[in-house]
């Protein structure tokens, strides 16, 4: 029974930073930007992030850094997509590959340090009860954070006069440039949002879910983000769905392991990215079902002046 | 403040200006960035610039890291310009080294009697089968299920890494090895055949030049060329012209996977001589890059591919000379697609100074 209730925890802890990822790159989509560059974000957001924590002693110091990051790197890649009307994926890949050079670059003083010691959290009272407890109200409070900002992009997305904006802006940019809103501002602030929760995600892998900066440890998570997205036909509540189901798959690989399973560890860390494919497939069987539900300006550019 | 105006017919010169411009725009940044570091910024500028054209066996070098990359990009150049993302081809280059590889260990072990010449033709189609095949789940999932290549192909360079990395600990090891995930040397008899005795520099780079010309014969000179490229920037003529992009999709990834495959074989069978985790280097993600910087075009690439392999040299001389990571090669790729794709902006619009107004303002 603890066992189940630690696998679940874990699972929450592992789904954490594809939540915050996945909602910042829905929100980016939900503009019409597709942005090919969040595995490129969370790395810098990673080693900014565990920069931050290990100079400044304070893991939220680490998340702020982060945030910071991931928005000053989707700012640039926001003015070139948005001004300068470069391709969409050919730029955000562009972003991943500077990003995992770079973040390689300037994170190898990093490598192999610790940050201190991790304080165990608990929610009072319910962190007591059995089972439940250890489930779920023993975590860092990020994991918490993560459900309450799906919370508030569900809200905000649906519920508000500038969420309506940015759907329109997805949707249809020329008629939410007629009738007198700055579609490339909202599709500059919607990157950079975006960017900045990816940074959270990025600087919540290195400094709480690690702990430790090592060149490439995204591990592709910025791509089975992206496929989340798609996974939640761009909703913001099917993405902590998603989320949670992925990091399950990651728990479940190492549970396995642990548990001495006749397979050889590299069949058991596939699982996660073949995972991503054949949900991916699952869900995009069928193309109407996509098509209505996709942003439909999704990866187009926009020229006002056309 | 700056204004982009459309230019009525895009501009020629900057298409051919444009990589030259990044190009400065990555050195100026290198430069910078070198001295914040505290280095003799023109020193280790010229390990970029100089030193990987200087001499004859620095060129042979510079051929050598070459190859992978031209077969790469000519792949990705054609899929790109057929509006398939195919971004997996570090996957697709795993698995034609697997496979090629796994031809020379057999070769090895049986002790088979072949003369390398006889052996080349093998290991190339060794080498395409398994990276085409790779490709082949990408195209299938795409166009059976509609599933988002760029994810897929993307997703299958990690399954393809976990692959390579289980075989040269397990099954494939060396048994009297050390224990090191590493398979045994291959034989004489596999090893691609070199230019000259004591160069590394094999005829796999005139199989990349080759395969270069017949791209390039194959995008503009013939109909099926033109065929799979009307499908990108426009779908619809392609529609309606009767152009199927199922057998676009299949077309392009076979194609590219295959060429990236023959890159990982010869890589295997020629400088590495035996199969590593660390045949994981990158050649499929610089070609990426090697690909846009050529301007998705066959013979470009091969341009290209020299500035890419002197940033990959210089990388690598950084690190043994000046004590840098050799991930500042990464740094310059990375800046120098950046900057090409801001750049490119001025092909079809050109910049005008007007004073700022509220009329003018965004």
């Amino acid at each position: 029974m603890s066992e189940v209730a630690l696998l679940v925890a874990a699972t929450l802890a592992a789904g954490t930073p594809l939540a915050i990822a996945g909602l910042g790159l829905l929100l980016n989509e939900r503009a019409g930007i597709l942005n090919l560059g969040a595995e490129g974000m969370l790395l810098i957001s990673a080693v900014a992030g565990f920069a931050a924590a290990f100079h400044g002693g304070s893991e939220w110091l680490g998340f702020a850094a982060g945030a910071a990051a991931g928005a000053a790197v989707a700012a640039v890649f926001g003015w070139l997509v948005v001004w300068l009307n470069t391709n969409q994926y050919a730029t955000g890949l562009a972003v991943s590959l500077f990003g995992s050079g770079f973040s390689a670059f300037v994170g190898i003083d990093y490598v192999g340090r610790q940050l201190g010691e991790q304080r165990a959290h608990a929610v009072p009272i319910l962190g007591e009860l059995p089972f439940l407890g250890p489930a779920l109200f023993r975590q860092h409070p990020m994991v918490y954070v993560a459900v309450a900002l799906v919370g508030a992009a569900s809200f905000f997305l649906y519920r508000t006069r500038a969420g309506l904006v940015l759907r329109a802006v997805g949707e249809s940019p020329q008629s939410a440039h007629a009738l007198g809103y700055g579609v490339r501002r909202i599709r500059l602030a919607a990157v950079v949002t975006g960017g900045a929760l990816c940074g959270v995600a990025g600087a919540f892998l290195s400094v709480v879910y690690t702990p430790l900066w090592v060149e490439g440890m995204v591990a592709g998570r910025g791509w089975i983000a992206l496929a989340l997205t798609v996974f939640a036909t761009w909703r913001p509540a099917r993405i902590l769905l998603g989320a949670y189901l992925f990091g399950g798959v990651t728990m479940l690989q190492l549970h396995l392991q642990a548990q001495g399973v006749e397979l050889p560890s590299q069949f058991m860390a596939m699982l996660p990215y073949v995972a991503t494919v054949v949900v991916l497939v699952l869900i995009s069987r069928n193309p109407l079902w996509i098509r209505l539900n996709m942003p439909a300006s999704l990866g187009k550019p926009f020229f006002p002046g056309a | 403040m700056i204004r982009l105006d459309v230019r009525p017919v895009p501009s020629l010169r900057m298409s051919v200006l444009s990589p030259l411009i990044a190009l400065a725009v990555t050195v100026a940044a290198g430069g910078v960035l070198f001295l914040a570091l505290g280095k003799d910024p023109v020193r280790v500028l010229s390990m970029f610039l100089v030193e990987p054209f200087h001499g004859v066996r620095a060129l042979t070098e510079l051929g050598l890291k070459c190859t992978p990359l031209i077969l790469c990009a000519l792949g990705l150049g054609l899929c790109f310009r057929s509006n398939v993302w195919n971004i997996g081809a570090e996957g697709q280059f795993l698995m034609g080294a697997i496979a090629g590889g796994g031809l020379a260990l057999w070769v090895t072990t049986a002790s088979v009697a072949l003369s390398p010449w006889a052996f080349f033709p093998l290991v190339v189609t060794a080498g395409a089968a398994g990276g085409a095949a790779w490709a082949a789940i990408v195209a299938l999932l795409r166009d059976r299920f509609n599933a988002n290549e760029i994810l897929v192909s993307l997703m299958l360079v990690y399954v393809a890494d976990l692959f390579l990395s289980w075989l040269v600990f397990g099954p494939w090891k060396d048994p009297r090895g050390f224990n090191f995930p590493q398979t045994v040397q291959f034989a004489a008899a596999t090893e691609i055949p070199r230019f000259v005795r004591g160069m590394r520099l094999h005829w796999g780079f005139a199989f990349a030049l080759v395969a270069a010309v017949l791209m390039w014969l194959f995008m503009f000179r013939t109909h099926r060329g033109i065929q799979l490229q009307i499908g990108g920037p426009a779908p619809a003529a392609a529609r309606y012209a009767g152009f199927s992009s199922r057998s676009a999709v299949w077309t392009t990834l076979l194609v590219s996977g295959g060429l990236a495959g023959v890159a990982g074989a010869f890589e295997v069978a020629g400088p590495m001589g035996q199969l590593t985790p660390h045949v994981a280097s990158g050649y499929g993600f610089t070609a990426i890059i090697v690909a846009f910087v050529g301007r998705l075009h066959p013979l470009g690439a091969v341009l290209a591919s020299v500035v890419l392999s002197a940033f990959v040299i210089g990388g690598q001389l950084a690190q043994s000379r000046v004590g840098l990571p050799a991930s500042v090669s990464g740094v310059f790729q990375g800046i120098l697609l950046l900057a090409l794709l801001g750049c490119d902006t001025l092909i079809h619009h050109r910049l005008r100074l007007v004073r700022w107004t509220w009329r003018t303002a965004p």
